[in-house]
């Protein structure tokens, strides 16, 4: 704009923007890559305008102005098309000739990203670098009279439990008098959390799938799913590989139809079933699907209209007393599958979360509780729900261990943690971490995006485009023209590396701690941190 | 790590026969302590099977006390053995005013009583007993049982009983445990020395267990007051077999697959599979982890020997008819039974449980794959 031209007040400059697009002239080809793979259209041809000064020799000629254009990328500055910081422009430029960097200073973006009234919305992360996780260290080291063990050599049984677990005494009484005992899944700690069919495009769900049924019947590492809310396609619902999948349901209950009416055909029980009453990206909120997304795949198996924007309520609608609902509905589910498959609630992690263990273990049939941490990511969510809502798993994870040690229940109810695991890259730390604080297990959804499919997301707000469809990596769009971008073969390949690593470097975490026997689940001996206020919290050891 | 070894006989034995084993594994304990377990006793005490025998250490004022709180009970004193401790103190060994072994008589209230309740009467009393010692640091309680003494002390084993003349004849017995210590995580306290003991159960352990804090947490949640104590990472061993052997009524060929079980493919072969694998998911607690060798004896006076997974530390079981031992080293079993056929020595691995019965017939072996004698 000209000096004197007119401004509103939501007029920005590049320099306004989160992300400034750095584009190099002299390497630039043209060749029109970048501005068609922008998956927010936020960069244009550009005709720039040139002023060149001639000034010649001597006294004959006057000096004189060439005024031409060339031709390049212009940044657009409209909020609405904002460079997201992808990179994708980057990853096509044949010449590294442009790239987004981020702004050294906190953008104006923000205060006009909710046009319209609409307040940001946005897929992804909570966009906080750094956690307690990392900080937990492991410092009981076997020495001498108890000698470490050998991570390649020995023999490991890294395998957790979901199910209720009775008593030992109950168990075996059971047992011997035939009565029902409560089916039990041994299965390997580290699960693929909830995201559903929908939020994930056709080809990373069905990479996923692979991978995990190459995981069990190759491997023999059984690595679980979960479907999330959003049903599951008809064929797996009837394949043997449903055994591998944890079936969610949530407070929309899309695509339950599909499955019940699949119940009398299912070759095998599904692993588990997990009823979501909250998750941590977007606490005490529903399920969300932005309508760009529901496209007639996705209509027909969660059986809803295409082109609506899908979001479930913040709560199960047959809720008359909370804990009544929970445990008719922990039954109903139950009695679907004929008492053979086990039910538990997923929960989003909260100050109430003990009230909410204290009245399952009082409820014969809740076979497990999962808490999904503040750090949880999604495909969709307010982005005040993402950034302010929520609470850490890890004092969450050890308050509601240690209520079970209280009430001797310690191994009768599982405990999963999710939200924020390995979110700077170290997942088999912080699994670890969080299996010696007190989980049986842990879920992650964000690491199996980045490390099985290459999501862009970083924790500072970059990309964070999945509730649009517009992933540019295909992971998270339901647009064909996008989502062949990713081989779903190359997931399951890199989701099987991904396992392999993590098992690889738990072992060499328990290894020298001298556990290979069981999965140390509740070895608080073994944490140190070097923050008092976060040992004394956790009741760990504080070490400096 | 420390040294082990249990000896069962026919024939009456001095618990030096233990001591000098223990003294030819020298090389392995540092002379912090020795622990001592008799059973199946002979002498004064056989003539008084069925009555309790208290042992433990007390200072002049902690016996005043004892005796005040045992009368309150209606105990009366049947059988005494005071051990008078020598007015020259022995290096390394801490001054004691009375080591006491002691019978009682019930209480005349008492009878008629069941078993089981007698049973738990006598625990909760040693509980109390061992709590108002920690109070006035005057009395350690080692043991309140029938047909049990036991002798805990700091210092060399050969040290300890020659300073405190065990080489006697009321102290005979057909069982004797013993181990000599190798002070590793703890500070030194009688209530962390093996072997433990709890109601007819006792266990003495090497090596050191990395599963102990949710071991122990799990163990202490069962709502029983015995489960306490936990001074050493050994004493689960010795309560997991007692919860085993009470509260599952399983036997001794289970306590492998409570501690150790087998992984799943050979669960799946295993002809008690389904069982097995109920009794691994629901005492998924009690699974131990580390390099240990444990040896126990059970209430019916059975000596068993089991090792950790991986078959960490070393320990053998040998002997002849009438007199058998269970050692952690084979030297500690050459000095225990040096006329024995050695080629019928058996070091059991990472699946067996080796049995002595009471008819010390022979060592049994029973592995972990096998077949289990389940109650029905």
């Amino acid at each position: 704009m000209s000096s004197n031209g007119k401004i509103v007040p939501s007029t920005l400059s590049v320099k306004d923007l989160p992300w400034q697009i750095m584009w190099h002239k002299d390497r630039c080809t043209l060749c029109g890559r970048c501005t068609a793979v922008c998956p927010v259209n936020a960069i244009e041809l550009g005709v720039h305008r040139r002023r060149v000064v001639e000034t010649t020799m001597g006294l004959t000629e006057a000096p004189s102005n060439v005024f031409g254009v060339y031709y390049g990328i212009r940044q657009k500055t409209d909020p609405a098309y904002a460079c997201v910081g992808c990179g994708m422009c980057n990853l096509v430029c044949p010449n590294e000739a442009i790239m987004p960097l981020r702004s050294d200073e906190i953008d104006k973006l923000r205060f006009h990203v909710n046009r319209g009234g609409q307040p940001r919305r946005r897929g992804g992360r909570r966009n906080v670098p750094g956690g307690i996780l990392d900080r937990i260290k492991f410092i009981r080291i076997s020495m001498l009279t108890d000698p470490a063990l050998d991570a390649g050599r020995h023999e490991f049984e890294l395998r957790t439990l979901l199910g209720r677990v009775l008593p030992p005494e109950q168990n075996l009484k059971l047992l011997h008098d035939e009565g029902w005992i409560p089916p039990v899944r041994e299965i390997y700690p580290l699960v693929i959390g909830a995201m559903s069919f929908g939020a994930l495009s056709p080809n990373m769900w069905e990479g996923l799938q692979m991978g995990v049924a190459y995981l069990n019947e190759e491997l023999g590492m059984p690595v679980r799913m979960c479907t999330g809310e959003g049903g599951c396609p008809p064929r797996l619902l009837r394949s043997r590989f449903i055994k591998y999948v944890i079936l969610q349901i949530a407070s929309g209950y899309f695509g339950w139809d599909e499955i019940i009416h699949a119940i009398p055909d299912m070759k095998e029980d599904p692993c588990a079933i997990e009823i979501k009453y909250g998750q941590g990206a977007k606490p005490g909120d529903g399920g969300l699907l932005m309508w760009h997304k529901v496209n007639n795949l996705i209509a027909a198996i969660r059986g809803v209209p295409p082109g609506v924007s899908l979001p479930s309520p913040p709560t199960h609608q047959t809720k008359y007393s909370i804990e009544e609902a929970v445990a008719k509905m922990i039954q109903s589910m139950y009695m679907a599958w004929g008492f053979r498959v086990p039910v538990y609630p997923k929960i989003s992690g909260t100050t109430t979360a003990t009230s909410v263990l204290n009245n399952l273990t009082r409820n014969p049939y809740a076979a497990a509780m999962a808490i999904d941490g503040e750090d949880g990511g999604t495909g969709a969510a307010y982005n005040v729900s993402m950034d302010h809502m929520g609470h850490p798993t890890a004092s969450n994870i050890r308050d509601c261990y240690l209520n079970l040690v209280k009430l001797g229940k310690q191994n009768e109810i599982p405990l999963f943690a999710g939200g924020g695991t390995g979110k700077q890259g170290n997942l088999a730390a912080n699994a670890a971490a969080l299996i010696m604080l007190g989980a049986s297990g842990v879920q992650t959804g964000k690491y199996i995006m980045q490390a099985a499919a290459g999501c862009l997301g970083s924790e500072s707000d970059r990309c964070n485009i999945c509730n649009i469809g517009l992933c540019p990596k295909g992971i998270t769009s339901q647009d064909p023209r996008l989502y062949r971008r990713l081989d779903p073969e190359k997931v399951a390949e890199r989701l099987v590396d991904v396992y392999l690593a993590f098992d690889t470097e738990l072992r060499k975490i328990l290894a020298p701690l001298g556990r290979s026997t069981s999965l140390p689940i509740g070895m608080s001996d073994a944490l140190g941190i070097d923050d008092k206020a976060a040992a004394d919290r956790l009741q760990i050891r504080y070490v400096v | 790590m420390c040294r082990l070894i249990a000896v069962t006989s026919e024939e009456l034995q001095s618990p030096m026969l233990a001591i000098r084993a223990l003294d030819a594994m020298r090389e392995g304990h540092d002379g912090s302590g020795v622990g001592l377990f008799l059973t199946d006793l002979g002498g004064p005490f056989e003539e008084l099977k069925g009555a309790p025998i208290l042992s433990g250490i007390f200072t002049a004022k902690g016996i005043k006390r004892l005796d005040d709180f045992m009368m309150e009970l209606g105990f009366m004193t049947k059988y005494k053995l005071s051990i008078k401790v020598p007015r020259t103190s022995a290096p390394g060994i801490p001054k004691r005013d009375v080591y006491l072994i002691r019978a009682y008589e019930y209480p005349e209230a008492w009878e008629g009583v069941d078993e089981a309740e007698i049973q738990d009467r006598l625990m909760l009393i040693r509980l109390q007993l061992r709590q108002m010692g920690e109070e006035n640091e005057d009395m350690i309680v080692f043991s309140f049982w029938p047909d049990v003494i036991m002798l805990k002390e700091i210092g060399d084993p050969l040290t300890v009983a020659e300073h405190l003349q065990l080489d006697r004849e009321e102290l005979r017995a057909r069982i004797i445990m013993a181990q000599g210590r190798q002070n590793t995580n703890y500070a030194i306290n009688l209530y962390a020395c093996h072997p433990f003991f709890i109601q007819g159960v006792a266990t003495m352990t090497n090596g050191e267990n990395t599963a102990f804090v949710p071991i122990r947490e799990y163990l202490m949640g069962r709502g029983f007051p015995g489960y306490m104590g936990y001074q050493s990472d050994s004493e689960v061993f010795t309560h997991i077999l007692h919860f085993m052997l009470n509260r599952l009524g399983l036997g001794i060929e289970a306590y492998k697959h409570v501690i150790t079980p087998l992984q799943d493919g050979d669960l799946e072969h295993h002809p008690d599979g389904r069982f097995l694998k109920h009794l691994k998911h629901s005492c998924r607690k009690l699974i131990i982890d580390g390099p240990n060798c444990v040896i126990g004896c059970l209430p019916d006076k059975t000596l068993f020997m089991v090792q950790d997974r991986k078959k960490l530390r070393p320990g053998v079981a040998g002997g002849r008819p009438g007199l058998y031992a269970l050692s952690s080293e084979m030297c500690g079993l050459d000095a225990a039974v040096p006329d024995r056929d050695k080629s019928k020595d058996f070091q059991p691995m990472h699946l067996d449980t080796a049995i002595v019965h009471k008819d010390r017939k022979e060592v049994t072996i029973c592995r972990q794959t096998e077949r289990l004698s389940l109650p029905h």
